[in-house]
């Protein structure tokens, strides 16, 4: 790259990427991104990415971003193209994913005109981005994307979008280096209050029954955040639970892991939460989805929380000793502290505890019944489990039932193998997620384990999959449902299956073949295991259409308005049970 | 079980609100960018906090800050909520809870000032008795023809209030509001 400093906005958009460690940008071009688009034509260092929706170009940028620790990079068009982008940025803002989102606009003279795709963009997004800047000259344009960077990273991750009319890309200007840039209003705090630290170590020394629960903050903070998190495991000896988001932070292969807690996690899981006596939440941020009925969430506990944002401090649940700062940088300091802390946890009280978990674990909350004839879906990700394990997959869900089985069923050792939409639930984040992910690491196995409904909604990356050669296997678990929805309105609402059945799905397997990629379908158990391993060894995009029990619901499950100890197993509620005696049995589940 | 008491079908559990809300006001400093009053105004209706009153403008020139002044109400836990929530938005620099902050240093309340412009139209005794009660409220007469006076009047939000109400049955035409602005008593600042 030349040394010259003068150049036009588009040349900077470029020279401010690269400067910024961009090797990846996920786009789709149109009328008020041009300058920018033929800038990258004229370059190499940058590698674009052509989707075929900007949805798609938002949740393949979330999917890069979460399996490699960097942000994602986004360039899509004005108008329709700025507001494709809205779920996914969304989605990133709920599930704190770091986002640079570039969107093109009408020519500075023309905004509010109502000219051709023009839209307010940074309007509409200001809800649902961390930040987002309309660039009114050339001369400010690089120290906005060098503030986009650093606040899309910087404190609790999230996306931000950088709104550049037509005029500015064409407008010669100064290109501003990153060195000259310095942000003043935003400074986040990473080094958590040691003297807070220290009466969190003080509560877990005199804990009789504590409980570790972890979310997604511990894979945002970093890799050495998960090794301190498993170092603090193994130091206090306490048990561990997981978010959604937070799965792989802790393996699931370790010796104190309780499986994911929540609405769908396991019987020790949820029932430790409610009856420990001093918890430590690491980056989370008790969700509705973890907590259950609030006043019935771990009454009896002394909370800590850590979180590197402020505001998820006391938002739902009140707690004892808040702790503001990067997981890596707090856990460092309590690992160090709880060391020299002179007394540990009484042992006959901690030897109990682990007695009670034992029995709740004996509940086996997550068995199902094998059946011969069809595929149970808890069975296929079993499977897929066992056949994957050794090559360090990486894992995307779309949303619903088939999320939550993955959950249970799919054991992640390692932080950043697990991509799913927490926060949103966006139906359709798998597909291009998995896109993602491989382009990230294209020698890696990317897996999207999907539910036939979710995964037509963005289908048409698959024809992006073909394109740029990424061999993302999808692994539809097909029941001809809208599962989840299904659940609930077996659950909630008498069994009236409203249009969560649906009439006529694609044959995936031709689809498969109609965008150039394999196409493989699976209707027995005994023909699963084979089936698995052709679609990992073929070196192309797979569909795989993996016909499982159609009625088969998801548990355990922790009913709305319920608490922790009022889970429901699926001995409570066998699928035949719901599918046969919904109306008495629903209304006395819910 | 408990369907009945949850409403049709919830996916979510409500706990009622059991707190009383209290007033607060709220001092934000914040970089005078464009889009920024959105920002908060957008915060506030998006997590629906209450605004009672709101003023802004640039307070200092050279660094291009502007102070925003909010009158809100809520419950302890959502007022901290939204100090928080405005204190992680990128352009802003310093919240201060006003009314908090007093009481922490020992006042009763902080300094906290409205200005109003109220037009009143009529004749006879009503007007005299108009002129006569913005006397007692030191509201200065800006504007007055034989038919109606315009009155500029600054204090409390409560004398504001009380003046407009005595000016109703006297012929009140019309009242525009600046909102408030507040500084904590004592000698240092935010």
């Amino acid at each position: 790259m030349s040394e010259k400093q003068e150049m036009s906005g588009a040349e900077m958009v470029i020279r401010a990427l690269a400067e910024n460690s961009v090797d990846t940008v996920f786009g789709y071009p149109g009328g008020a991104v041009l300058p920018i688009y033929d800038e990258i034509f004229q370059q190499e260092e940058i590698r674009h990415i052509l989707v075929r929706h900007e949805q798609g170009a938002g949740h393949a940028a979330e999917g890069y971003a979460r399996s490699t620790g960097k942000p994602g990079v986004v360039l899509v068009t004005s108008g329709p193209g700025a507001t494709n982008m809205v779920t996914a940025l969304q989605d990133a803002l709920m599930d704190s994913v770091p986002l640079v989102c570039l969107t093109g606009q009408v020519p500075t003279p023309l905004i509010g005109s109502d000219a051709f795709q023009e839209a307010d963009t940074v309007g509409i997004t200001r809800p649902c981005t961390k930040h987002n800047w309309l660039v009114r000259s050339v001369e400010e344009l690089p120290l906005v994307i060098h503030e986009a960077f650093y606040v899309a990273t910087n404190g609790r991750p999230g996306p931000v979008l950088i709104d550049i009319p037509k005029d500015v890309q064409f407008a010669m200007g100064t290109y501003i280096p990153k060195s000259q840039f310095k942000h003043t209003s935003y400074v986040p705090r990473v080094n958590g209050e040691l003297n807070q630290i220290q009466e969190a170590v003080e509560l877990m020394a005199n804990a009789r029954k504590p409980i570790i629960y972890s979310g997604g903050g511990v894979i945002n903070s970093g890799k050495e955040a998960s090794h301190l998190l498993r170092e603090l495991v193994s130091i206090t000896n306490f048990p561990i639970t997981s978010t959604l988001m937070g799965l792989g932070a802790y393996p699931a292969s370790g010796d104190n892991w309780l499986g994911m807690l929540g609405m769908h996690g396991t019987y020790e899981a949820n029932w430790a939460m409610h009856d420990c006596d001093v918890m430590v939440c690491i980056g989370a941020r008790f969700d509705d989805r973890i907590t259950g009925r609030i006043d019935g969430f771990s009454p009896n506990s002394k909370k800590i929380h850590i979180d590197i944002d402020p505001s998820s401090i006391n938002k739902n649940v009140r707690v004892d000793v808040p702790i503001i700062g990067d997981v890596a940088h707090v856990l460092e300091d309590m690992v160090r502290l709880w060391r020299a802390h002179a007394t540990k946890p009484d042992k006959a009280a901690m030897d109990a505890w682990w007695a009670q978990i034992g029995e709740w674990r004996d509940r086996k909350c997550l068995d199902y019944k094998i059946s011969k004839d069809v595929i149970m879906p808890q069975y296929a990700i079993e499977r897929l489990y066992e056949l994957t394990k050794d090559r360090d997959a990486y894992i995307t869900t779309e949303v619903g039932q088939h999320q939550m089985w993955a959950a249970q069923f799919y054991q992640f050792d390692e932080p950043n193998r697990w991509m799913t939409s927490g926060g949103l639930g966006t139906m359709g984040y798998g597909l291009p997620a998995a896109l993602g992910v491989q382009i990230a690491h294209p020698d890696a196995l990317v897996i999207d384990i999907a539910g036939d409904a979710s995964v037509l909604m963005n289908m048409q990356e698959m024809s992006c999959a073909t394109q740029f050669e990424a061999p993302i296997k999808i692994f539809i678990m097909n029941n001809q449902y809208m599962g989840m929805v299904r659940q609930w309105q077996q659950l909630l609402h008498g069994n009236r299956l409203s249009h969560s059945y649906t009439e006529a799905l694609p044959d995936f397997v031709k689809l498969a073949e109609a965008y150039g990629a394999v196409g493989i379908r699976a209707e027995k158990p005994g023909e699963l295991d084979d089936a698995i391993m052709e679609m990992i060894e073929v070196d192309k995009p797979v569909i795989f259409d993996c016909r499982v029990a159609n009625l088969a619901n998801c548990f355990p499950m922790i009913p709305s308005g319920k608490a922790h100890n009022e889970m429901l197993l699926p001995e409570d509620a066998s699928d035949e049970a719901v599918a046969t005696a919904i109306d008495e049995k629903g209304k006395q589940l819910v | 079980m408990n369907a009945h008491k949850t409403g049709t079908g919830s996916a979510y559990f409500i706990v009622k609100e059991t707190e009383r809300p209290r007033q607060h006001l709220l001092s934000v400093l914040v970089d005078n960018q464009p889009g920024v009053l959105a920002r908060v105004i957008g915060l506030f209706s998006g997590r629906g906090y209450n605004i009672e009153s709101l003023t802004v403008s640039e307070t200092s020139h050279e660094k291009h800050l502007s102070r925003i002044t909010i009158v809100s109400s809520g419950t302890e836990h959502v007022l901290e909520q939204i100090k928080k929530q405005l204190e992680r938005t990128v352009p802003v620099h310093r919240v201060v809870d006003l009314t908090l902050l007093s009481e922490e240093r020992g006042y009763d309340k902080p300094l906290e000032r409205e200005l109003a412009l109220v037009k009143v139209a009529g004749k006879g005794n009503d007007r005299v008795e108009a002129m006569r009660l913005a006397d007692a409220f030191r509201a200065q007469v800006i504007d007055a023809s034989t038919e109606h006076f315009t009155f500029e009047i600054t204090g409390r939000i409560s004398k504001i209030e009380q003046f407009i109400a005595i000016m109703e049955p006297l012929g009140l035409v019309e009242v525009c509001r600046t909102g408030v602005a507040a500084v904590g008593r004592g000698p240092t600042g935010m």
